[in-house]
């Protein structure tokens, strides 16, 4: 993957498309912290993911590039916004969203931003990616480096991802001897004509259900 | 040049598909509906049995007035149709109609994720939709959709793993080029289940509680008018066009058939494509609408594990058969 370090004066298309969407994508993630409405800040991570997603086609990930969209914009933005309708998501600013933590925001991200981009140049300092050659991020090529190389990590992370779909329904139950029966299903009388009535395993109410699907969720990631 | 001209070709005939298919099927779900319900159906548009009745619904949406509610969120409720149609469009670019290279709009190494991630892009439009039309019953139709989209993603995907195990490849013509006739009864669980989770997907009947008209108007759509209302129409016809090609590629063999794959299997495809969006059409005739707590405790009770049984299955059969 080392090549000869090609010179940054004469760029090739795909460099110069490569900085075009880089900017797009940084733009639109400044304007999903800073912009006064909720709903547009998530409706601004969704382009700013999808840059992210333009960026890796760009240097031949195509796998990943559709996993991040598969993952990020089709099921985290969207319980995002589920989250957001179901709570409090007005049409226009919302002031009361603002909290006094905005410079410590602030100090913590400009770290976070500088240790990962520290990080990242002190690793790749000298990869150049052939973009000429075969592509390096097919499916095939990324899947023997993820189960040859990096099993280990990978099955770790599995592991991990478990605990966390175990932890949130463990979570999710707790509440459940002491809450009162069937208040928050619907009950046989008020059901739509036509349906069915629910029976004894179909208790248990949404919160439960709504953890599965949260769980769901990361365990796909 | 000739490439230039190449790829202008391959867009127009997908684009040309996009705009006809889903007509087609507007049209045979007209006709269908109304002979099991015992009547006749658009008998008058165009002359012959009404064969013109959505081009005269067409001409009727681009005349009405472009209505944006004063309360409404303006750049996200007028951007929200585009970004519900325009994945469909995508996705049609990357089904193989036929055997080869010549007959696919775009090959893509990872069509499967590509497919399935693009199509869950759309649901962003209903999203957008539901809330920026500063309508109760909006927001409660976009509620709907997010919680029905996160239920049947994941046995959606899970499905379609399991082809792509079986074939060994996550590209779509990889898998045609690997399908054998014995896929279909191997298969027929993952099958079903992708098809149902599709249907949930696009909201059809029985699984259009966040449209439903009787109760919730409409849904994310309630206040959208003229062409804006036609283009989320639209999004809906190409779903069942782009979900029946899907599901005919992956389970049910594409261009393969008992004859004549050589030159006809384009023929083959559109056929599969057909039966299935008429399956489609029959179950809205014929099937209640789903209760919300139904809907999830299908997903996560019935299909998810239905899925997993079926990869398990696909991961015997073939460390058994190499």
């Amino acid at each position: 993957m080392t090549l000869a370090a090609p010179g940054f004066l004469s760029p090739t298309g795909v460099e110069i498309a490569f900085l075009l969407v880089g900017l797009v994508t940084f733009g639109a993630a400044v304007l999903t912290v800073t912009t006064r409405q909720l709903v547009h800040a998530a409706l601004w991570l969704v382009v700013a993911l999808g840059g992210l997603a333009v960026e890796y086609l760009l240097l031949t990930a195509e796998f990943i590039a559709w996993v991040q969209v598969l993952i990020y914009v089709g099921s985290v933005v969207v319980l995002l916004l589920f989250g957001l309708m179901l709570t409090r998501a007005p049409i226009g600013r919302s002031p009361d969203a603002d909290s006094g933590n905005r410079p410590v925001a602030l100090a913590v991200a400009v770290v976070a931003t500088g240790a990962l981009l520290w990080v990242v140049v002190d690793a790749f300092r000298t990869a150049w990616i052939d973009l000429e050659g075969p592509a390096r991020g097919t499916t095939a090529v990324s899947g023997e480096s993820l189960f040859r190389h990096w099993v280990l990590p990978f099955e770790a992370l599995s592991v991990l991802l478990l605990a966390a779909l175990v932890g949130a329904i463990v979570l999710s139950r707790r509440n459940a001897p002491d809450e009162p029966d069937a208040t928050d299903m619907p009950n046989a009388p008020d059901a739509p004509e036509g349906a069915r009535p629910v029976g004894p395993d179909g208790r248990g109410g949404a919160s439960r259900r709504g953890a599965g699907g949260a769980g769901g969720a990361t365990e796909v990631k | 040049m000739t490439d230039v001209l190449d790829v202008a070709l391959r867009l127009v005939v997908v684009f040309a598909l996009f705009l006809v298919l889903p007509l087609l099927v507007g049209q045979t779900e007209h006709k269908v509906m109304a002979h099991m319900q015992g009547r006749l159906g658009p008998m008058y548009a165009g002359g012959f049995h009404g064969w013109a009745q959505l081009v005269a619904d067409g001409v009727k949406f681009a005349q009405k007035e472009d209505v944006v509610p004063a309360d409404a969120d303006r750049r996200v409720f007028q951007l929200a149709p585009a970004v519900a149609l325009l994945p469909y469009l995508l996705v049609l670019l990357v089904i193989p109609v036929g055997p080869g290279e010549g007959a696919v709009g775009q090959a893509v190494d990872a069509g499967i994720f590509f497919a399935l991630a693009v199509m869950g892009v759309s649901v962003l439009g209903s999203l957008m939709a539901g809330w920026a039309s500063a309508n109760k019953f909006s927001l409660l139709g976009g509620l709907r959709t997010a919680a029905q989209l996160l239920a049947y993603e994941l046995p959606m995907l899970l499905a379609a793993a399991s082809v792509a195990m079986a074939a060994g490849t996550v590209s779509l013509t990889g898998i045609l080029d690997a399908f054998e006739w014995w896929w279909l009864p191997w298969q027929i669980t993952g099958a079903l289940v992708f098809f149902v989770s599709g249907l949930a997907e696009l909201q059809r009947p029985p699984f259009d509680m966040p449209v439903a008209d009787s109760e919730i108007i409409f849904g994310a759509y309630t206040e959208y008018t003229g062409l804006r209302f036609a283009l989320f129409l639209l999004a809906e016809y190409a779903g069942i066009v782009v979900l029946c090609g899907l599901t005919t590629v992956l389970f049910l063999g594409g261009w393969h058939g008992p004859w004549g794959t050589e030159g006809l299997g384009w023929v083959w495809t559109l056929l599969k494509t057909a039966v299935l969006a008429f399956v489609v059409i029959w179950l809205r005739v014929s099937y209640p609408r789903l209760r919300e707590d139904q809907l999830q405790k299908l997903a996560w009770t019935t299909l998810v594990p239905l899925a997993l049984a079926q990869i398990a299955l696909t991961g015997i059969v073939k460390v058994v058969i190499q």
